[in-house]
């Protein structure tokens, strides 16, 4: 079981907010975190670490008291059975991948963990190289074993496949899925993916300027959040034009850009750079199988 | 024939400077950049100081300072029987305070410059901060270290106006290389002093050479 209340004013690129979360989970669950960039998503999972300190909170973990601001306790990020993985993966560049998991044994301990861990995350034949010879999904693998060297309950997971290509991904994710029913742990994954939190997950929490908006099934939460009767995209405006019979607002989603009839009220409200919520009926949609 | 006295001692000064140097440096340049402490700007001004500041002005306060005839240096005298002025070891701590920047710098550059992740990576791995410095921050800027040390080495060596000013021209004792080559021209002897300032020459460009090839090495298998 894990407990967790925290509280700390943060500064965002849109000025100070104020991240204030209570959520519990039992202890074996994947916790998907889910919100915009700069919602505190990486805050949180910092302060379940020991690498922030909130300015008012609470984590209990499995009756372990890991940090109280009203008794002025705060364990340190040594001392928490935390395996964190970082979004820019922390690789120490002056270590060979077998050297980067050995660094996590304590001193004198057996090597069998390191062995079993590059067996299982398929990193025997990368083992002598040095991490700037590695392919953004074999970093991934590294720091996934590494962190979990340590044998934490706890592994944090800090958007750990943002940057791979949708192949390396869904392996990735089975990795994930793996080691974390094999080492019993406690997950926190933040993810910006709708369909690796519906995969993965059992829990999602949804952010917004530091609150949790909605918590629960991941199907359930996904599915309420939405009217499925329509599409909801966000994307960034990038042209507008207004000639004397339309007004056209050019918008980037994803690898796109929709071009989307508007009235002329609108548009004046609208600047190019401004971020956009664009919902679409779905009356008509066709879905293709493409792979 | 030169008498080759001022060139050892030239390069003892310099390596007893940078051995101190880079022993004090390591931690205070850690502090530097990583501190959040109201008083750092001050702090580094100061460090930054011997880069603008005449040699003869530093000198000049360090003469006074270590003079017996005033407190620290009175000090010094009666309770350690330890003269300053015009001694070696007075030029050691001349040479210290002078170099401090040029070794200060690129360890604080180089500590910066490493991402905040690494050191938060060992961290989470159990590791205290002892271990993270010998063991991830330091091996991984190796070129900022073999800049401060090779920039302090040269610097050393090119010292001329604090020397004048608190070591004075004592053979085999403050008598370096650059106050040598001066005193060879005060005495009309041209050919000596240019004996001294060819093989300065020649070996601050080797130095230097030296350090712009290895980070070159160093950047290319990307340590940096």
């Amino acid at each position: 079981m894990m407990h967790c209340k925290l509280y700390k004013t943060l500064q965002t690129s849109q000025g100070p907010i104020e991240l204030d979360v209570f959520f519990e989970t039992e202890q074996g669950k994947l916790v998907a975190l889910y919100g915009a960039s700069g919602a505190g998503k990486t805050t949180i999972l910092r302060m379940l670490a020991g690498l922030t300190s909130p300015e008012n909170g609470e984590i209990i973990f499995e009756n372990e008291t890991w940090l109280d601001t009203k008794r002025k306790f705060n364990l340190p990020p040594q001392k928490r059975k935390v395996g964190f993985v970082f979004q820019e993966y922390a690789l120490f560049p002056n270590m060979t991948v077998k050297e980067n998991l050995s660094y996590a044994l304590e001193k004198g301990e057996s090597k069998i963990i390191v062995e079993e861990l590059m067996h299982v995350m398929d990193l025997e034949q990368l083992q002598n190289r040095k991490p700037d010879t590695l392919s953004g999904g074999q970093k991934q693998r590294v720091a996934l074993a590494r962190a979990l060297v340590r044998k934490p309950k706890l592994l944090l997971l800090d958007e750990p496949l943002s940057a791979l290509d949708t192949e390396m991904r869904l392996k990735l994710q089975d990795h994930i899925l793996k080691l974390h029913k094999e080492f019993n742990l406690t997950t926190i994954l933040v993810s910006h993916d709708f369909s690796e939190i519906h995969k993965m997950s059992d829990t999602i929490i949804i952010l917004e300027n530091g609150k949790i908006r909605s918590t629960g099934i991941p199907s359930e939460v996904l599915l309420n959040q939405q009217n499925s009767k329509d599409i909801n995209l966000t994307g960034d405006v990038v042209q507008l034009e207004n000639d004397s019979n339309s007004c056209v607002v050019s918008i980037s989603v994803g690898n796109n850009i929709l071009k989307i009839n508007v009235d002329e009220k609108e548009l004046r409200k609208i600047n190019i750079g401004d971020t956009v919520f664009i919902s679409l009926k779905a009356l008509n949609a066709v879905i293709k199988k493409i792979s | 024939m030169i008498d080759p006295e001022p060139l050892w001692l030239t390069a003892k000064l310099a390596l007893i400077t940078t051995v101190i140097l880079l022993i004090l440096s390591v931690p205070f340049a850690y502090w530097l950049a990583y501190t959040k402490a109201k008083g750092k700007t001050i702090i580094e001004a100061i460090v930054s100081m011997p880069l603008v500041l005449p040699p003869s002005v530093l000198g000049f306060y360090l003469l006074l300072a270590f003079g017996p005839s005033h407190f620290f240096g009175k000090f010094l005298e009666n309770y350690f029987d330890v003269r300053l002025v015009f001694s070696f070891a007075g030029l050691v701590i001349a040479s210290v305070i002078y170099s401090l920047p040029f070794m200060v710098h690129p360890i604080q550059s180089g500590f910066a410059g490493l991402s905040p992740s690494l050191r938060e990576a060992s961290y989470t791995l159990g590791k205290s901060k002892w271990q993270t410095v010998t063991q991830i921050l330091l091996p991984n800027m190796r070129p900022s270290l073999l800049t401060g040390i090779v920039l302090t080495f040269a610097h050393t060596i090119g010292e001329f106006g604090i020397v004048l000013m608190i070591g004075g021209n004592i053979p085999g004792e403050t008598k370096v290389a650059s106050i040598a080559i001066y005193d060879e021209v005060e005495m009309m002897n041209y050919n000596n002093a240019n004996v001294y300032a060819s093989i300065l020459f020649i070996i601050t460009f080797v130095i230097l050479l030296t350090v712009y090839f290895l980070n070159q090495r160093f950047s290319r298998s990307s340590y940096i």
